[in-house]
């Protein structure tokens, strides 16, 4: 562990709180340090660090920076709309504003170049100067010269800088056409189950035991473990349930010691957390709401959104003949909508060419003809042709339950496709009393 | 009391430490001159002679350096022009102009640049010019000499010479090639650039007056030749301050070089890559392992640095995933053998992992559909899938198509080295379809 603390070049208690500050990850501080050397030596001109979301990239660079006191700019690149800002940015934080003041209004990165060896031939680096630059893979879509420059950056501006990239993407979808400097590459892997425990089991509720506290995080990764294993997320979810897995406690039904009863309280709870919360299908206020006035909320059953739209008579038709329409071939029209359909052999409509069904492959375009002649056919009364029908359908496709896909130009034959799933078109049709299932020729 | 005598002792050995690591990161990292260059001398004597004959006789002259990345292209000239420099009569008379076309990335702004580097701000001032030939024939103008009729010999250097081909009308390279060819002010313009195809990149009219003169930076290097390159490069020079610790260093190089775990390692990394950069990555990463307690480079740092530097990135963010994420992976990969790597479409995966789950599946239960779609935008994020153009607008999500950016073979490794990986998923990913 000694071996682990001690670097040359930084104090040995300051290596210490920074270690505390970041839990699960050692090794990676350690490489991170040892590949920088004491503060004045070079360190390699860029870095990449890649790892997927919440496991600790821009944490540890960032706290590591601050904590040993480095010189260091922190650019996140979804703040940067353009070029100029990033360059600003980096700038402020080196050399003050006079010269972030001096960029000029479009600035290049030529502009920027210049402008830092200007200024640092005034100020010359006596540590290394650290750019770290968090989700970099928006780099990519920035000028073409940018990456590549940052990359060289150091040898560009001939100052002692290292270039410090974040990304959750891997390096190999970044490389240029012709190739790049080539950066080092650092892999943070995600926590696993016994480090996430770990940190999760670190923020305690006052007024209940750790231990109990800890149990509980046991019970919440076993459910969403092997779903998620983001520590954020997991964190929001601990925070939002942790009140209910404490009721029995409050009303006096357990103690924290009955772990089996408090588990077979709060399980069924979660799994419904998994459906609303983690899907953000409701914010954590209406999901609170939710738990203290339990009766009221739990005849509406499912709280999304597809559940709630409402649609004119005639459009709820029009959107069931065009689900029909999207999904089943046209060739198969004649036996569900017509009467009298004269002789097919069963055996020979049921004999599927397709092998695979239209609802893996998704819905068909369609023209409005057979729309129409479709929703004449299962809609119960007559309808005439009017032109509310007409504007029905156009403000169905303003809905986006229908997406129009031949071009606006083509005015006497328009062809739409059905952009509703099939849950939802199953709702709308039992509201009208409709059995669709009937009709799909996937479901025969 | 004897914790603090054994302290004492170290600390010299701890400055002689942080003195070597800083004169080997100096050359690992900031890429400092070799005092002569190695392996490159005939290249190195003719773009000597070169560049002497434009700074001292005038004559004008145009040479492409052309050698792979990391090859030393910008070493070879750098060396060349400190050796140039050095020359008392041309450090008075020779200007510099520096470009890049990571930096200059149009013709404006290289201009600017240059009238920068020539320190002419002042003498352009507000001046409007008809056509970039003529501001650039101005300044120059303005380089000639008062008095005498000659004029100062320019020499540019363009980095990344194939980014200025892309320049509109390639206007740059026409004038200074233009230039190089008349008998107007000596200028001397030497491009370096990865591409050996950069001919055919300049226009008929730039390409006529190319002098087509190429120096290839191709090594040849055998590996005999590569060993002594890096014991060499982790070598201290003589003129260390404390001779003791050089030898002893030194010698634990040579050693070092001679292990049979490293020779692998770096016969290894010889057969993958051969140029400097990448090597100087692999010691660097070796010599950050090196502290007070391991004072030389073990062979383990260097089996351990080569490991950080050959692990496959994409099968380190598959162990990453979360086991629902991976069944979606295998699903795909299933997919993929199916329909032979056609493009496949949300409902399709989903489709193949409810098969799983209804038939196989003892350690995964069902998940609801949503939840699906949530790992499998976060696949889609991380661009292990990729979904293909065009459809992006129009479909529903389920039904956009996409396409798998792993191999077979990766995620079967992957798999394998899976942390707590159920076996009921390891059998599904192996057994032939679905």
């Amino acid at each position: 562990m000694s071996a682990l603390l001690h670097h040359p070049g930084y104090d040995d208690d300051r290596l210490r709180l920074l270690m505390e500050k970041l839990p699960c990850r050692e090794t990676q501080v350690s490489t991170l340090l040892a590949l920088m050397g004491e503060p004045e030596q070079y360190c390699y001109p860029s870095i990449f660090i890649y790892g997927q979301r919440a496991t600790g990239k821009s944490h540890v660079t960032q706290t590591l920076l601050r904590e040993l006191q480095l010189p260091h700019a922190v650019v996140s690149c979804v703040e940067c709309v353009s070029v100029g800002i990033l360059f600003e940015q980096v700038l402020l934080t080196f050399f003050g504003s006079s010269s972030s003041n001096s960029l000029p209004r479009y600035p290049s990165l030529s502009d920027f170049i210049r402008l830092y060896r200007q200024f640092c031939g005034q100020v010359p680096a006596t540590q290394t100067r650290y750019i770290v630059l968090d989700r970099a893979e928006l780099l990519r879509d920035m000028d073409a010269n940018l990456l590549p420059g940052f990359l060289r950056l150091q040898e560009l501006v001939e100052d002692n800088l290292t270039v410090i990239l974040l990304s959750q993407i891997v390096w190999d979808k970044f490389r240029p056409n012709t190739g790049c400097f080539e950066p080092l590459l650092l892999h943070f892997p995600n926590y696993n189950k016994a480090e996430l425990q770990e940190i999760l089991a670190q923020d305690t509720h006052p007024s209940y035991s750790s231990e109990l506290y800890s149990s509980y995080i046991n019970i919440l990764l076993g459910v969403f473990y092997s779903v998620c294993r983001d520590v954020r997320e997991l964190r929001h979810l601990a925070a939002l349930n942790f009140p209910k897995f404490c009721e029995p406690l409050e009303t006096g039904e357990a103690k924290e010691k009955d772990a089996h009863k408090l588990w077979r309280n709060i399980e069924p709870h979660l799994k419904k957390a998994m459906q609303t919360v983690y899907l953000r299908e409701v914010s954590s206020v209406q999901w609170e709401e939710q738990q203290t006035d339990e009766r009221e909320t739990a005849d509406r059953r499912g709280l999304s959104a597809h559940e709630h739209v409402e649609l004119p008579y005639y459009s709820k038709y029009l959107l069931i003949a065009a689900y029909l329409a999207s999904y089943n071939p046209a060739r198969t029209d004649r036996r569900f909508f017509l009467k009298h359909h004269g002789k097919i052999k069963k055996t020979n409509f049921l004999k599927k060419h397709e092998k695979t069904s239209n609802h893996l492959l998704g819905p068909k375009p369609f023209p409005l003809d057979r729309l129409l002649a479709i929703f004449y056919s299962v809609v119960d009364s007559r309808v005439a042709p009017t032109a509310s029908v007409f504007s029905q359908i156009s403000s169905l496709v303003t809905l986006q339950l229908l997406s129009q896909t031949s071009h606006d130009d083509q005015l006497d034959a328009p062809k739409y496709k059905c952009a509703v799933s099939l849950d939802f078109i199953q709702a709308i049709a039992r509201t009208v009393g409709f059995d669709i299932l009937r009709y799909l020729y996937d479901f025969l | 009391m004897s914790k603090r005598k054994a302290k004492d002792s170290h600390l010299t050995a701890g400055e002689c430490l942080s003195q070597a690591q800083r004169l080997l990161r100096e050359r690992f990292c900031h890429q400092q001159l070799p005092i002569r260059p190695v392996g490159v001398e005939s290249q190195h004597k003719h773009l000597l002679e070169l560049l002497k004959r434009t700074a001292v006789h005038g004559e004008s002259n145009s040479v492409l350096i052309v050698g792979p990345r990391g090859a030393g292209k910008t070493m070879l000239l750098n060396c060349v022009l400190k050796e140039l420099m050095e020359v008392d009569e041309v450090e008075k008379n020779i200007l510099l102009v520096q470009l890049n076309g990571l930096l200059q990335t149009d013709d404006r702004i290289a201009l600017k640049e240059i009238t920068r580097q020539l320190n002419l701000e002042n003498v352009v001032g507000d001046k409007v010019f008809g056509s970039f030939a003529e501001n650039l024939a101005f300044l120059l103008e303005a380089l000639k000499k008062g008095d005498r009729s000659s004029s100062r010999p320019v020499l540019f250097t363009l980095d990344e010479f194939d980014l200025f081909a892309h320049h509109k009308n390639q206007t740059l390279l026409y004038n200074l090639l233009d230039i190089s060819q008349s008998a107007q002010t000596p200028v001397a313009v030497v491009g370096l650039t990865c591409r050996l195809d950069v001919l055919e990149l300049l226009e008929k009219r730039v390409k006529s007056r190319f002098s087509h003169r190429q120096i290839h930076l191709l090594s040849a290097m055998n590996f005999p030749g590569f060993l002594r390159s890096v014991e060499q490069q982790l070598r201290l020079p003589p003129d260390f301050p404390d001779s003791r610790f050089s030898e002893d260093w030194n010698a634990g190089t040579k050693a070092l070089c001679e292990d049979k775990s490293v020779e692998a390692v770096l016969r290894k990394h010889f057969n993958s890559s051969k140029d400097f950069r990448s090597l100087h990555m692999l010691l660097m990463l070796a010599l950050s392992r090196v502290t007070v307690y391991n004072p030389a480079i073990r062979p383990t740092d260097l089996l351990e640095a080569s490991r950080i530097c050959t692990s496959d990135a994409k099968a380190n963010v598959l162990h990453g995933l979360s086991v629902l994420e991976l069944c979606l992976i295998i699903a795909m990969k299933h997919l993929n053998d199916i329909y032979e790597g056609e493009p496949f479409n949300f409902q399709m995966v989903h489709n193949e992992f409810k098969k799983f789950l209804q038939r196989k599946s003892h350690s995964i239960h069902n998940f609801e559909k949503p939840v699906v779609v949530k790992a499998f935008e976060h696949l889609q994020e991380l661009e292990l899938i990729k979904p293909m153009d065009g459809t992006t607008a129009r479909s529903q999500k389920e039904y956009q198509l996409v396409k798998l950016m792993l191999d077979h073979t990766q995620i079967m490794e992957a798999l394998q080295k899976y942390p707590q990986c159920p076996t009921d998923v390891k059998q599904w990913a192996a057994s032939a379809f679905g």
